[in-house]
């Protein structure tokens, strides 16, 4: 059956759509809206919008109010709502794909998650595998919050699980020659 | 049975008793495992949100390695095993994709490996005759709840050997063992993840959830297979206690620290001392250290 577009309530938004739709590979017009991933959501009490609310804005144009939704970076992407979809609406996909385009514009409503990818993708392109304490003192720093998780670390340091000096992977060169291809790359799979 | 080894950065830190305890239990069932060298970070909970094409370029380069030597890739931690399958199946899926991915990362990588959780290896692919046969030190009496998170049992196109809510693996594992798995809800719910440290109070919540419905269905303690899941379980557990004034005292432990304890291995060979919540009490309290000559062994 074909789909029928009868909602978008705002000109100019299907270029945005049409992106969106490309990048993720979801169709928003498949969801009918049942609420189901909303209701399995284990985030759904942390959120301003549910994960279905944010399909409707898409589906209405409203390409703002969805690109501004905290709950775009409250999504962990646990995959549970795209397993109960009815329609197989790869809702998370869809949530990461406007997290990117939300960086792109600038426009990032939870500063914290954010704040930890980069701290995680930094260290990654910098030391080839990950420095879990470089990781934790660096998202201290950058988030404010000097002393959150502090009293973990003598418990952590003693079992040698964390190190205070973080070491270089042998593959280091090779990680950070990978970002920038990418980058150069222009990113994207296709 | 050999694998490509992809241990990934956890396992050297905060999930090394995972690294240790899988190297015991795979020599001891024959399962070679052969560490890809100079690996580097998968880029796992994070390289995804940032650029498709790093996500995919990340876990390929590693996958280039083990498609060199011809080997399958066996990974213990779930966020690796989970994009590393992502990688394989966005490259055996689109050409351009095989084509971009092998120019990021100047390697020529077709996609011809399948990754393997090692949690699938152990429960589907090792006879669970040969494993029965090596317990003699059988876990009776201990209640545990499976807890298996999201990414080793979704999206199910990538991942797919076991059920996405309701997975059973571990559970035929622990029975193996002579411990009886509970039938709990919260099996595939998640751990909070990387949120523990950035939204930590929304993290809470959920490891609420996790401890509760395990304690509703009276389980002794919780098996994991995942670095991130054992140590938001393990770790910040004492920090939930105090946020929500509830008591749980649920010890934390790796399918493999189980599956060598019952092999009669030393919890300290295995890593166990390293845990935040004790399990030493409760596997004294029901008599699960005495070794099979009866000596009892120290922790």
């Amino acid at each position: 059956m074909r789909n029928v577009e009868l909602v978008s309530a705002l000109d100019g938004s299907n270029d945005f759509l049409t992106k969106l739709e490309a990048d993720s590979g979801v169709n928003v017009l498949d969801c009918y809206q049942c609420g189901k991933c909303s209701a399995g959501c284990p985030l759904n009490r942390a959120m301003d919008y549910t994960p279905h609310k944010i399909m409707r804005f898409l589906q209405l144009g409203l390409e703002e109010k969805a690109l501004s939704a905290e709950s775009i970076w409250v999504c962990i992407g646990c995959d549970i709502c795209y397993a109960r979809c009815p329609k197989g609406v790869n809702v998370p996909k869809v949530m990461e794909t406007l997290r990117i385009e939300a960086r792109k514009r600038k426009k990032i409503s939870v500063k914290s998650v954010e704040i930890f990818n980069s701290s995680f993708l930094w260290a990654v392109e910098n030391f080839g595998r990950i420095p879990e304490a470089l990781l934790i003192v660096l998202f201290n720093v950058k988030s404010g919050q000097l002393l959150k998780d502090v009293p973990l670390a003598p418990t952590l340091l003693l079992n040698g699980k964390v190190h205070v000096f973080p070491k270089r992977a042998k593959g280091q060169k090779i990680a950070k020659k990978i970002f920038e291809n990418c980058r150069q790359l222009g990113g994207g799979l296709e | 049975m050999k694998y490509a080894y992809y241990p990934g950065c956890s396992l050297e830190s905060t999930g090394i008793e995972y690294d240790m305890s899988t190297r015991i239990v795979a020599k001891h069932l024959g399962i070679d495992l052969w560490e890809i060298p100079d690996w580097i970070c998968c880029g796992a909970s994070a390289a995804h949100g940032e650029d498709p094409l790093l996500a995919v370029a990340l876990p390929a380069y590693n996958l280039s390695i083990a498609e060199k030597e011809g080997l399958d890739v066996a990974v213990p931690c779930a966020a690796c095993y989970n994009r590393m399958r992502g990688a394989e199946v966005a490259v055996q899926g689109s050409k351009k994709t095989q084509e971009r991915v092998s120019q990021a990362i100047e390697v020529d990588y077709q996609g011809k490996t399948t990754t393997f959780s090692l949690l699938d290896i152990l429960a589907n692919k090792v006879d669970p005759e040969l494993i029965k046969s090596q317990v003699i030190r059988p876990l009776t009496g201990l209640k545990v709840a499976s807890y298996y998170g999201c990414l080793l049992v979704r999206p199910i196109g990538i991942t797919g050997f076991d059920d996405a809510e309701n997975p059973m693996s571990m559970d035929r594992l622990i029975e193996a063992l002579g411990a009886e798995p509970v039938p709990w809800s919260f099996k595939t719910e998640c751990c909070g993840a990387g949120h523990t440290t950035s939204l930590s109070k929304d993290a809470n919540l959920l490891l609420q959830d996790i401890y509760d419905d395990a304690k509703r269905n009276e389980a002794d303690c919780f098996s994991t297979a995942c670095p991130l899941c054992f140590l938001n379980l393990d770790m910040r557990q004492k920090g939930v206690e105090k946020v929500f004034a509830k008591e749980y005292d649920l010890p934390v432990f790796y399918i493999t620290e189980l599956m060598g304890l019952a092999f009669g291995y030393s919890p300290k060979e295995l890593g166990l001392p390293k845990h935040f919540v004790d399990g030493l009490p409760l596997l004294e309290g029901k008599d699960l250290l005495r070794h099979p000559a009866t000596r009892r062994e120290e922790a």
